[in-house]
């Protein structure tokens, strides 16, 4: 054994107790992960919020000095960045000026013109404020060119020097420009971009202030300009900003200001993410989840796909953050962008051994423990388990050694991460999948009890919720299309989605939340219109409206499209007697009120002293970014700025006008008082944005109905509302796949009924012209598969009566019936006496009597009971001709010659003695002994051109003409029960209950023997043997032991014989020399379904619920699924896949090559067993009381044909496809022949 | 005997336009590169953007502002190379029969795609000591990258012809001025370039060839049913 083995051992035995440890205490296992996660995330909190909002820390103005770039750790409040210079020191100087006292004969634009027309003073004397040799020059910030994207701000924002901004920066910082510009509100508002914008425009930059605040426009009620030049200064030196504040203060000073001058504020930015940016890190995350979808899909046969999908990301997820949680505690603080890099590490943790564990787990065998089943599946995967796991290692470890700083961060968190990966799939995945298993196999318990418990079908109510309840009942032979909606088909996939829509309602509830987002953003960003507009209408609509509109009036005219006379501003308001600057009293209650027309008042609050807060937070990286500066991780500080108050007289504000000023001067108010105009221009602006409102949603609207009609067509089938107009009887509207324009192929399908059988139809044989049934009591019945006739019947007067269930009664059943022995006794009836009469008569002719047969199809199936009454010479010719066939057969063992040797020989007496050896009561009734295998019943049957083969219970071969109802030979050399025959060519290969198989030969003695081959060529050689042939059937070679125990299953195709066993295994035989080839091991249950067809496939299903896919040629195993809960029951494969029932009543199609299930199909109770392939495509299953075509490439149900009336009990047990594309089923007593008739037609 | 029945017919017929396009061969292959072309114009824009991101490449600044921040040329030229390799690796596959070692299945081609993307981000953003650093790093994650999904000689033989000859295309591009790197460091262009070839032809191979498996089902379907 070598290390790598010993190794290999090891490692399994540890993830099988690991498993078993998992399965057992899944709780407290899971307790501790969850509290281990949750330790390790613990250093997480400590981690910054992400987000890119911008940081602040605060220092005092007089010991301020610039930090070092080494950390101090003393100076534990610091924050990690105040490292080093900042960027740039801002210093504001916050401008107030008003023109006061205000009088009458100003017009409105001297609330600004003036003021701002100040700004140029104030900015000379900064430029040439000089503190001991240093000037403002010295100290700025010195910016170059604008970014080239710019260019059309190259005018308004300084270039190559200081950068120093203030509203002049619009005027080029020139006095004689500034009084020249003819409106200088256009000036300032020509570049405002328009629509909507979030980050920092010109304006703000300039002014520096909020753009409402600076008092600049036509209607200020406070008649306050504010508006600040901001400086950028490079270094800080304290005495010359002090020295140039003592001058601005000194120059203009402040009256009543009480600003804090001792702090100032570093911001610190985060790495700006632009949408730029944000394209590539969006694309990488919806392949993430395209790649977690993928995966997660592969999760199959568990008890909770989403909760184990769940599981797997969550363990993935937490993983990651255990790992970043993990280097954190150990001092490795993540530089990398977090957001950034978690798609690759989730990628190279990857989702993988989740899902070989879950795959692992599910495909051992279900009859083990659930602890079991868990660690053994772990073991079986802990080798590669640990091979991938190592080989990740060693890659990670490859790239931990590019020694590039960022790589050898993101390999210290994928190792990390890679670890506790491990721990969690090991600890807490494990342990989910071990609960959900076990969840799993409960659920499956209380499904299958009733089943099991032998209840009546009726009641899959609560137990199948996804099985509909059956359609009522038609009268027979109709067929009805199920809408098979509910059966868990694969529809096409635009009808998915259509009926995920239509089930989740998602369409509506996705409008709803629009139009509530709509509305929310409509109120958000139109307070007062839309609420005095509700308001308006509410006052309007409330029975109450007329005792309410009083309180409302004050507020309803402001909305001019609800009440036109606002719009009047000539009409006077409801106070007749109105102040002029009531509006501006009314929000500045702190103005006293001193006069008729006030003077605006300069005020300083606390509000000032960071006026710089109430900008966008992308004020200072955008006009940093201008010039191609970027404050990404990089701090600023802000200086406390100097508050500068200008009062200036009326007569200045005059003299500064410009002379167009007052042509752009609203026309004469025609009532004493700005503010009333101010009001009614207003009230102006707000109509025309109600206006905007109304137009906008107007729009919005007509979007909604189109999208609403679309969905109507998506929706709503085009033909909806034809229905079964054109096409009487059949409801073809359900079907879902009108939309492509097809509807199944309306044919009639009705079942032919075939009866004549008393009892429940035991066995079923065709070759594609003939078909043989065998009922429980024994009758051989032979049908025409073409038009239904029954064309021979052979008797069997006596036998077991006994309904047997399974193997366990075969003994009792055996015995009773070997007890019984001689016929005549139970046997009652006037066949038998007949029989009996004329037998001995009979005896030595050899009766060839087809004219007889004349008078056959008289008894087709509709005369039930006339078996009876069948001509007596049919009877007659096959009792004596069964008689001489057992002669020739039975006792001249071997002997060609036909007509010979009817007197018994004693070897073969003793043979027979000896194989029912403990039967000494079956010996003296030599003559009629051929009547014995009545007794017994039939096992298996086959049929080949017109030779009937059966296989008893008694161990007894007998070969039967099918037309002429007659025994042609018989052969006893087996003691034990015949549970399989296979007859191919000219062998017949029998399979015994003790496990043994026998090989015969059937010879055809005829010289004349002409082999005509009938039906076509194609078919498999089915040799007429004419009535005057001697058949005889050696035994050619028996295996003894070919099984351990009894042979269930045995199956012959391309010159192999195929037998399964209880035994577990599959052995494959050559028919020629019947020499074992192989012996497949590989279930883990016996053998109970084999296909093999003449494409030599081979497959085999087990009661483990296993399905392997043998290679025949080698003898390997090719493919192995798990496939069912419960015994596989039949198997069927096609060049493509593999179709496979279980007691579980599910239809499994699988893909040959690969082994992935396509998808499965719930069957009723008790009726998965029964299948057949038509053709390629198509695929039949028996139910209760119908059959049921599918479309095998997609699994849709195309046609359901109910047999009969009389069907509720009865469920279709066995299904036969011939070569005719008819189907065969047994329905209780009855045989069903269905055509597909569209079939017939391509065949004719 | 039994041919393709009335009924199977009428089952080929019911599948409707979407799979009636898929077994049409022509038809499928048009499919096929229609979709490669899209992703190969979906990868270059958003990796191009990486790229312009870090100003590693540098176009005439008109041609910056525009939406897509590369020249107008550059997502079809990438879009029709992925729908040629795309087509060219399923069908070499097929003439040299060599049988796949991996499964294939979705979520190893997305595994793939975002690795490629890694790669991307990993030239575009991760600050290397010096130029040759970066290259040797990217290759090794190449190869590595067709080691985990692709593991086969016909796919590392075509994707280093490949990356070879789209190379000789950028060193031309560059040569006659059409656009330009930073810092070149390998004649014209950055050294790296070859690898973040390599990488995505594998990555497109990949893609390509899962696609070529939906063809192959159908197709075998078919033929089964004919």
């Amino acid at each position: 054994m070598t290390v790598r083995e010993r190794l290999r051992q090891n490692i399994s035995a540890a993830f099988y107790r690991h498993g078993l440890l998992c399965a057992s205490y899944p709780v407290p296992i899971i307790l501790f992960t969850s509290a281990s996660i949750l330790t390790c995330c613990y250093p997480l909190l400590k981690l910054p919020l992400p987000g890119t909002g911008p940081v602040e820390f605060t220092t005092g103005v007089r010991d301020y000095s610039t930090p070092s770039h080494e950390s101090q750790g003393d100076l534990s409040e610091r924050p990690d960045w105040y490292r080093g210079p900042p960027v740039a020191y801002i210093q504001q100087v916050l401008v107030k000026a008003a023109v006061s006292p205000w009088d009458n004969s100003l017009v409105p634009v001297d609330v600004f013109r003036s003021p701002l027309g100040r700004v140029f003073s104030v900015l000379e004397e900064i430029r040439n404020h000089v503190y001991t040799d240093r000037s403002l020059e010295a100290l700025c910030l010195q910016v170059t060119d604008l970014l080239p994207g710019l260019r059309r701000m190259q005018a308004v924002l300084p270039e190559h020097g200081c950068l120093l901004v203030s509203p002049g920066n619009y005027w080029q910082n020139r006095r004689d420009l500034f009084d020249a510009d003819p409106d200088l509100l256009k000036t300032v508002h020509q570049h405002e971009p328009k629509g909507l914008h979030t980050s920092a425009t010109l304006k703000d930059l300039l002014f520096g202030v909020p753009g409402k605040q600076t008092g600049v426009n036509l209607y200020s009620k406070k008649r306050v300009v504010t508006y600040t030049i901001t400086i950028a200064l490079s270094s800080y030196d304290a005495r010359f900003v002090a020295s140039l504040r003592a001058r601005l203060k000194q120059l203009h000073p402040s009256a009543n200001c009480t600003l804090r001058e001792d702090h100032m504020v570093h911001v610190h930015f985060k790495e700006e993410i632009g949408i730029a940016e944000l394209i590539p890190l969006v694309t990488t995350y919806i392949i993430l989840f395209a790649y977690i979808y993928f995966s997660t899909r592969k999760i199959d046969m568990v008890k909770s796909k989403w909760g184990l999908a769940l599981a797997a990301v969550v363990t993935v997820l937490s993983s990651l953050l255990m790992s970043v949680g993990l280097c954190t505690l150990f001092g490795l603080t993540p530089t990398l962008n977090g957001g950034e890099i978690f798609p690759y590490l989730v990628v190279v943790i990857g989702l993988e051994n989740v899902l070989v564990l879950t795959k692992s787990v599910v495909s051992t065998p279900v009859d083990l423990e659930v602890k079991l089943r868990i660690a053994q599946g772990l073991s079986n995967e802990s080798w590669s388990i640990m091979k991938n796991m190592a080989t990740e290692l060693c890659i990670i470890l490859i790239g931990y050694f590019t020694f590039v700083p960022a790589i050898q961060e993101f390999c210290l968190f994928a190792v990390v991460g890679l670890v506790s990966d491990f721990f969690l799939q090991m600890f807490f995945f494990t342990t989910v999948l071990s609960i959900d298993i076990r969840r799993m196999e409960l659920a499956d318990l209380n499904r299958r009890l009733p089943a099991e418990a032998g209840m009546p079908p009726p009641k899959p109510g609560p137990l199948r919720p996804r099985e509909t309840p059956p359609p009522p009942r038609p009268s027979p032979h109709t067929i009805t299309l199920q809408a098979p909606a509910f059966r868990n088909l694969r529809l096409p996939k635009r009808l998915r989605v259509v009926y995920f829509l239509a089930r989740t309602r998602l369409a509506q509830r996705i409008i709803m939340v629009g139009t509530v987002i709509w509305i929310g953003i409509l109120v958000y960003t139109d307070p007062a219109g839309l609420r005095t507009f509700l308001a308006a209408q509410v006052s309007e609509q409330s029975p109450l409206g007329e005792a309410g509109l009083p309180p409302h009036l004050g507020v309803a005219p402001v909305f001019p499209g609800g009440d036109p006379t606002s719009t009047l501003s000539g009409l006077p308001a409801p106070e007749p007697t109105p102040l002029p600057e009531n509006q501006s009293q009314g929000h500045r209650a702190a103005h006293p009120e001193v006069a008729p027309v006030s003077s605006p008042q300069i005020t300083w609050g606390p509000e000032d002293e960071e006026l710089w807060r109430r900008l966008s937070f992308r004020h200072w990286p955008s006009l940093f970014s201008y010039y191609n500066i970027t404050l990404a991780k990089r701090y600023i500080s802000i200086l406390p700025v100097i508050p500068v108050t200008l009062h200036l007289s009326p007569q200045e504000a005059i003299d500064t006008r410009h002379p167009q000023d007052t042509h752009h001067a609203p026309p004469p108010i025609p009532i004493p008082g700005g503010g009333w105009t101010g009001i009614s221009r207003e009230t102006c602006f707000a109509g025309a944005h109600a206006r905007m409102v109304a137009a906008l949603g107007l729009f919005a609207g007509v979007v909604l109905v189109l999208l609403l009609f679309c969905l109507y067509r998506v929706l709503c089938p085009r033909n909806y509302g034809q229905n079964g107009v054109p096409h009487g009887r059949r409801r073809r509207g359900d079907l879902p796949c009108d939309e492509y324009g097809y509807s199944p192929p309306i044919s009639e399908i009705s079942p032919l009924l075939l009866r004549g059988h008393s009892m429940d139809i035991e066995c079923l044989a065709s070759d594609g012209m003939l078909l043989a049934s065998c009922c429980l009591v024994g009758h051989i019945r032979v049908w025409d598969a073409q038009t239904g006739d029954c064309l021979t019947v052979i008797p069997n007067n006596g036998g077991c009566w006994e309904h047997r269930d399974g193997w366990d009664h075969i003994s009792a059943c055996e015995a009773e019936s070997l007890l019984g022995a001689d016929f005549r006794e139970p046997g009652g009836g006037a066949v038998g006496g007949q029989d009996v009469d004329i037998f001995p008569i009979r005896r030595r002719t050899t009766p060839a009597r087809p004219a007889l047969f004349g008078d056959q199809p008289d008894l087709t199936p509709l005369i039930d009971t006339n078996f009876g009454l069948s001509p007596p010479s049919q009877a007659l010719s096959s009792s004596g001709f069964d008689f001489g066939g057992l002669v020739e057969k039975a006792y001249q063992e071997h002997e060609p010659s036909p007509t010979l040797a009817f007197p018994p020989s004693p070897p073969a007496s003793q043979q027979r003695r000896r194989s029912l050896g403990d039967q000494p009561v079956l010996p003296p009734e030599l003559p009629p002994q051929n009547n014995g295998d009545w007794d017994s019943s039939v096992w298996a049957m086959e049929l080949r051109g017109n030779l009937i083969a059966t296989g008893r219970s008694s161990g007894k071969l007998e070969l039967w003409d099918a037309v002429e109802g007659s025994l042609r030979c018989s052969n006893e050399d087996g003691v034990s029960g015949i549970t399989a025959l296979a007859f191919l060519n000219n062998r017949i290969v029998a399979a015994r209950l003790n496990g043994s198989l026998d090989f015969f030969t059937v010879e055809i003695t005829k010289p004349l023997g002409l082999l005509q081959y009938r039906g076509r060529g194609s078919l498999p050689p089915s040799p007429c043997y004419s009535s005057e042939d001697v058949i005889s059937c050696q035994l050619t070679r028996s295996v003894q032991c070919a099984h351990q125990k009894p042979i269930t299953v045995l199956k012959a195709a391309a010159g192999r014989v195929v037998t399964g066993s209880q035994d577990h295994t599959v052995r494959v035989y050559r028919l020629e020399d019947s020499c074992c080839l192989f012996t497949l091991q590989g279930h883990s249950g016996g053998i109970t379904a084999i296909y093999i067809d003449q494409t030599m496939v081979l497959a085999s299903g087990g009661q483990d619920g296993t399905i392997c896919v043998w290679d025949v040629l080698t003898g390997s195993r090719v493919s192995h699924v798990y496939g069912h809960r419960g015994d596989v029951t039949s198997l069927v494969c096609t060049t493509s896949c593999i179709i496979s029932s279980g007691l579980d009543d599910l239809i499994c199609i699988w893909d040959r090559s690969t082994g992935i299930k396509l998808y499965s199909i719930q069957q009723e109770v008790g009726c998965g067993a029964s299948l057949g392939v038509i053709s390629e495509s198509l695929l039949v299953t028996g139910g209760q009381g119908c059959v049921s075509f599918w479309d095998l490439n997609y699994g849709d149900l195309l046609q359901t044909v109910y047999l009969g009336q009389s069907s509720e009990g009865q469920s279709v047990r066995q299904l036969l496809v011939l070569d005719n594309a008819a189907i065969v089923c047994d329905f209780g007593s009855e045989l069903s022949l269905v055509y597909v008739p569209s079939v017939l037609e391509k065949l004719d | 005997m039994v041919e393709v029945s009335a009924l199977s017919s009428g089952a080929l017929m019911r599948r409707g336009p979407y799979i009636s396009m898929i077994t049409n061969r022509t038809m499928n292959l048009l499919l096929r590169a229609a979709m490669l072309f899209m992703v190969g114009v979906f990868l270059a824009l958003v990796l191009n953007l990486l790229q312009v991101q870090r100003n590693v490449t540098l176009f005439p600044p008109d041609v910056l502002s525009s939406v897509f921040s590369s020249a107008w040329w550059v997502p079809p030229c990438c879009g029709t190379a992925a729908a040629l390799i795309g087509l060219l690796y399923p069908c070499m596959d097929r003439r040299l029969g060599e049988p796949h070692k991996l499964k294939r299945e979705w979520s190893n081609v997305m595994r793939c795609v975002a690795v490629f993307v890694g790669i991307n981000h990993a030239s575009a953003k991760v600050d290397f000591a010096n130029n040759v650093q970066l290259s040797l790093t990217l290759a090794a994650l190449s190869v590595g990258l067709w080691w985990t999904f692709d593991r086969s000689r016909s796919g590392f033989g075509l994707g280093v012809v490949i990356a070879i000859l789209a190379t000789l295309a950028t060193q031309l591009l560059v040569y006659n001025g059409v656009f330009q790197y930073t810092s070149p460091d390998f004649l014209y262009i950055r050294s790296w370039l070859p690898c973040i070839f390599f990488a995505g032809v594998i990555t497109v191979g990949n893609i390509g060839r899962q696609l070529a498996l939906y063809e192959y089902k159908v197709n075998q379907e078919k033929t089964h049913q004919d």
